[in-house]
């Protein structure tokens, strides 16, 4: 459709331009080509060219601070990878990933939502709040993690010090147990990314015409009825796209733990990102890492094709 | 949400005192929601802010106070006195974030232009590929890119950083600026060209200007992207181009943390990050959106 509209449009200037269409065509032809390519140049060089070669990476051994050339080996990394034979126990990574994709996730979406319920609201004072609360998406995940790491420890940290001061609870060494430590990096997500949920949920709910839901409340219908027929099925595409991008998003969480837990205790918190940056750079298993990198780019690249399709509808939508 | 079940009038208008004493309990529900909220969300801020101004004593309490304390401008000074890099890393960051922000934003404004205005064979799947780019896992070509970059000497240059980092910007670019010159009506161009202006002119006097906003807007975006990114200023740098994050990142295993200091340089680090998002506030939804939501 779009595109129909653009191809008269552009006819119509060529044929407003004048005597000379041919020449224009040709003009704009050539336009187009000098104002994309140093564009697609450059992805190809720096992002696709690199993808390839660690194809090739990733059925090799190679170190990558080594000076021997990368040595074939076949299937042999991504066998070693999911019959789990090898050093690292990749399953495990990616259950931790899993479970802090899973958790962390649902929970922005739901306190993000919750929180666009009260502030679609107008109220004094919304803006201010709406804004401020929007600001931790904007920082650095690295500074992120460090403030956390400092509030949550075991000695100084002020979270250990109110449970234990106000509400008379133990202190806990959370960043240096399995499990405290694995959530300490779920809560430091929900907090830097719920404001991302909230914000897209806080559009989504402003878009509703009010006159639907003053027609429902006109013929009476209960208030469950009115957010599950009407509330959210028109939200629900928006909210979608949250989702989607939140979740391939957090499947490739790195900088958080770096700062917060090291992957630690052990490897209780190593994400499949960590791993990968471990196997390659610090045990110099780069080929096997290139192959952990590939099953990784599989799963995103699956749920991206997703996303951008709701993307391009959301867009002809608007 | 909560306040739905409780209010809905069952029994019609006599049941209308008790929906309001439901209402109200609803309203304070989420009130108090809303204040634990923002306390949530609000106090690390104000924390870090806060130990910035304390003395290592103090920043590492094992009771901490948030009144009883004597503010100190130590950190700070620390900070500024070069004894370690901060100063530097800043300048590195600035060098390169600036550069690589202002050439993906020309490129970008450029491909955008063409994809909004031309017809381009296979644009919806160009347009589509450049944003696969974006999706892509950063380590997944973290390692072919270290490589790459060591064969070609640009470990630890500039060069290599702003390349890298336009690179990674680009995608977002031209998403971002798409949206917007989609907005600008095409009868600006086609009367100016009646007017006896090429295309090129159209574009540089009428289509340049209009988008000034949006393109300053895309550009926060752009920055604050490359001023928050680690994973590749972490292994692609080294002491002569070392960017904030890995700097920052890096000062916690100095032998003992300095919590003061780590508080005072990620202040300095995160004021412009959230001055500018105030600035950009009313484009933040087609921010996080690569410009495609635009309600």
């Amino acid at each position: 459709m779009a595109t129909v509209r653009e191809a008269l449009s552009v006819d119509r200037s060529q044929q407003v331009a004048g005597s000379g269409g041919r020449r224009t065509r040709l003009t704009d032809r050539w336009m187009a080509i000098l104002f994309i390519l140093p564009c697609i140049i450059l992805l190809i060089a720096i992002s696709i060219f690199p993808l390839i070669w660690s194809v090739y990476l990733s059925f090799t051994r190679y170190q990558v601070t080594g000076i021997a050339p990368p040595k074939w080996l076949g299937l042999d990394n991504y066998s070693t990878i999911l019959t789990q034979t090898g050093l690292y126990e990749e399953w495990h990574q990616f259950q931790v990933t899993a479970a802090i994709v899973g958790c962390s996730v649902s929970l922005e979406f739901l306190l993000g939502f919750g929180l666009a319920m009260i502030l679609v609201r107008k109220f004094p004072g919304r803006g201010a709040i709406l804004t401020a609360m929007l600001t931790p998406m904007m920082l650095a995940p690295v500074i992120v993690g460090l403030f956390w790491k400092f509030m949550l420890d075991e000695g100084f940290g002020v979270i250990n010090y109110i449970q234990s001061a106000w509400f008379h609870l133990p202190r806990v060494d959370y960043i240096n147990q399995p499990t405290s430590a694995t959530i300490a990096i779920i809560i430091a997500d929900v907090w830097m990314w719920t404001p991302f949920m909230l914000l897209i949920s806080v559009a989504g709910l402003s878009a509703i015409p009010k006159y639907l839901t003053e027609a429902a409340l006109v013929d009476r219908a209960s208030a469950w009825f009115r957010f599950r027929h009407i509330t959210l099925p028109l939200v629900w595409p928006l909210l979608l796209i949250a989702l989607l991008f939140r979740t391939i998003d957090a499947i490739k969480l790195y900088d958080l733990p770096v700062t917060l837990t090291n992957g630690g205790p052990g490897d209780s918190t190593w994400t499949i990102s960590f791993t990968l940056v471990q196997q390659a750079f610090g045990d110099h298993y780069t080929g096997l890492s290139c192959a952990l990198a590939y099953i990784l780019l599989v799963m995103v690249i699956a749920l991206a094709n997703i996303y951008i399709r709701q993307l391009n509808k959301s867009q002809s939508a608007a | 949400m909560a306040q739905t079940v409780l209010s809905a009038p069952r029994l019609g208008a006599r049941a209308k005192p008790r929906v309001s004493v439901g209402g109200a309990a609803v309203r304070g529900l989420a009130a108090a929601f809303l204040g634990v909220a923002i306390i949530f969300f609000l106090f690390p801020l104000l924390w870090i802010f806060e130990t910035s101004f304390k003395n290592l004593r103090d920043a590492t309490s094992s009771s901490p106070t948030f009144f009883n304390f004597t503010p100190t401008l130590d950190n700070y000074r620390h900070v500024f006195s070069g004894t370690d890099d901060f100063p530097h890393n800043f300048f590195n960051s600035f060098v390169i974030d600036v550069s690589s922000t202002l050439i993906a934003l020309v490129l970008g404004t450029l491909a955008a232009y063409a994809f909004s205005r031309f017809r381009v064979p296979g644009k919806s799947d160009l347009l589509f590929f450049i944003l696969s780019t974006r999706m892509l896992p950063p380590v997944a070509v973290l390692i072919p890119i270290f490589i790459m970059y060591s064969k070609l000497n640009l470990i630890d240059t500039y060069y290599g950083m702003i390349l890298l980092y336009t690179t990674f910007n680009l995608p977002f670019s031209v998403w971002m600026m798409k949206g917007f010159i989609d907005e600008i009506p095409k009868e600006y161009e086609d009367a100016a060209m009646v007017d006896g202006y090429t295309r090129f002119q159209a574009f540089y006097k009428i289509i340049v200007p209009q988008s000034l906003p949006a393109a300053a807007a895309t550009a926060v975006f752009l920055l604050i992207t490359v001023w928050n990114e680690y994973v590749f200023a972490t292994q692609l740098t080294q002491s002569a181009t070392k960017t904030a994050p890995p700097g920052i990142a890096g000062a916690q295993t100095l032998g003992g943390i300095d919590w003061g200091l780590i508080a005072a340089v990620s202040t300095l680090f995160v004021l412009p990050v959230v001055i500018f998002t105030f600035l950009v506030r009313n484009y933040l939804l087609r921010g996080v959106t690569f410009g495609a939501v635009r309600r």
